[in-house]
């Protein structure tokens, strides 16, 4: 029996694309040569290999909504002392081939079937955006909340694209000229006043955004049970 | 093989320490937190773990029953699958040998299914859980277990991936059969040796 969340081996992905998101993010579209259905909220680990045969592995979350394409789009942070991820911005190029394995992940996930509320924190909207693409793209936004937390108007992934009526976007540091909510971090009322009891919360940030978040929710008799969560380490 | 990455060197890794197994770096002194749940509030007045299933006395200890066993420490790495590891770690609690030898497995126990009180769950050969390899912890560097790394306590199991120690866990259950756990069910190695980077299902 093949167990549908088994991720691939290693294959190779063409780098297609490479476009700024943010001042220190860029999102990498990556070309499959063996296409594989994900669903969205799953994530890949991209493996670089140096001469002498030492790797770096590391898991980045596809953006893009299953759509049936091989291409993919990962957005990557860089970090200073991230090993993978200042190689990807400073290094890579399209063109090159870098070893992929996935999707992985069955839990974190939205199948586009249920209602969902989406709360992500800095680059932790990217397995967010997959479902809101997900949604929008099968026409079914209605079952979707997304609320992102991020520094400034600035530091905000996918800005051309991701303001809609089902999203909110709450500013911690800056706001935008024409906002009435002070800048802060989330609170209570940044989140839906009523939300359908079937609901499942995705939660998707650091440690410290993914416990206030989670806090928020139980606050508001969200129960734990229909939370999920996942957390960015220093994944470098 | 793994292919060459164009342009890729890596760090310098003249002095890759040997306590580090493949694919692996050094946290150094940061320590991630990563779970897939909400972070319970557990009172040590409630806590409780349990030994249950194919045993010859199904035993549940509280805080104060469990405090009362003799103590037991690990000094020494610890393994997260994604990626990271950190070495120099001093944990104290109970072996789960001490656990085991008071609920007596039966002998057709073959493995457990470790539960938390979140509903975590995560499988684990009994090998692996006996001869001086687990504990239920409460301490760590000396200090109370934060909650965010699974306190009041967590499973060890320290070689083996980290999910494998499961936070706020309340219990094992002795099974004569295999089954999967919450990651495992998920994409995850059962068994999660990172000396043999069984990472995923399938390696």
């Amino acid at each position: 029996m093949v167990d549908p969340t088994t991720p691939s081996t290693w294959q190779t992905a063409t780098v297609v694309r490479i476009a700024p998101e943010t001042g220190n993010a860029k999102t990498f579209t990556l070309r499959l040569e063996r296409p594989t259905p994900h669903r969205a909220g799953q994530h890949y680990v991209i493996r670089l290999t140096a001469p002498d045969g030492y790797t770096a592995s590391r898991s980045y979350s596809v953006a893009s909504a299953p759509d049936g394409s091989a291409e993919l789009d990962f957005t990557v942070e860089r970090l200073a002392d991230g090993e993978v991820s200042t190689f990807l911005h400073d290094v890579a190029e399209p063109g090159d081939e870098l070893e992929v394995r996935g999707p992985i992940g069955g839990w974190f996930v939205w199948e586009g079937e249920t209602p969902a509320l989406l709360i992500g924190g800095g680059s932790g909207v990217v397995p967010l955006m997959a479902m809101l693409r997900l949604a929008r793209r099968t026409g079914r936004s209605h079952l979707v909340r997304l609320v992102v937390s991020t520094r400034s108007p600035e530091d905000l992934y996918y800005a051309a694209e991701l303001p809609g009526p089902e999203t909110t976007i709450v500013y911690t540091r800056t706001n935008p000229p024409d906002l009435a909510r002070p800048a802060g971090r989330l609170v209570a009322s940044d989140l839906p006043d009523s939300l359908d009891p079937a609901t499942v919360a995705y939660v998707c940030g650091s440690d410290g955004f993914a416990n206030t978040a989670t806090d928020i929710l139980i606050g508001s008799g969200v129960p734990a049970s229909s939370i999920r969560v996942e957390r960015f380490g220093p994944s470098g | 093989m793994s292919k060459l990455t164009r342009g890729f060197m890596g760090r310098s890794r003249g002095t890759r320490d040997p306590r580090l197994p493949p694919g692996q770096y050094d946290a150094g002194r940061s320590w991630p937190v990563l779970n897939a749940e909400a972070t319970p509030k557990l009172s040590t007045a409630d806590w409780t773990f349990s030994v249950e299933g194919l045993t010859e006395q199904p035993t549940t200890w509280t805080w104060d029953e469990i405090h009362a066993l003799p103590p037991s420490t690990y000094d020494g790495a610890i393994h997260c699958v994604t990626t990271w590891s950190k070495f120099d770690m001093m944990f104290a609690g109970v072996s789960v040998d001490t656990l085991l030898e008071i609920a007596r497995p039966l002998p057709t126990a073959t493995h457990v299914m470790a539960f938390s009180h979140t509903g975590y769950t995560t499988n684990l050969p009994l090998a692996d859980v006996t001869g001086g390899k687990a504990w239920v912890a409460w301490e760590v560097d000396g200090e109370t277990l934060p909650v965010d790394h699974g306190g009041p306590a967590r499973l060890l199991v320290p070689h083996l991936y980290f999910w494998k120690s499961a936070k706020w866990v309340a219990g094992l259950t002795l099974m004569d059969h295999d089954e999967p756990g919450f990651w495992e069910r998920n994409g995850y190695h059962d068994r999660g040796d990172p000396w043999l980077e069984q990472r995923y299902q399938g390696d």
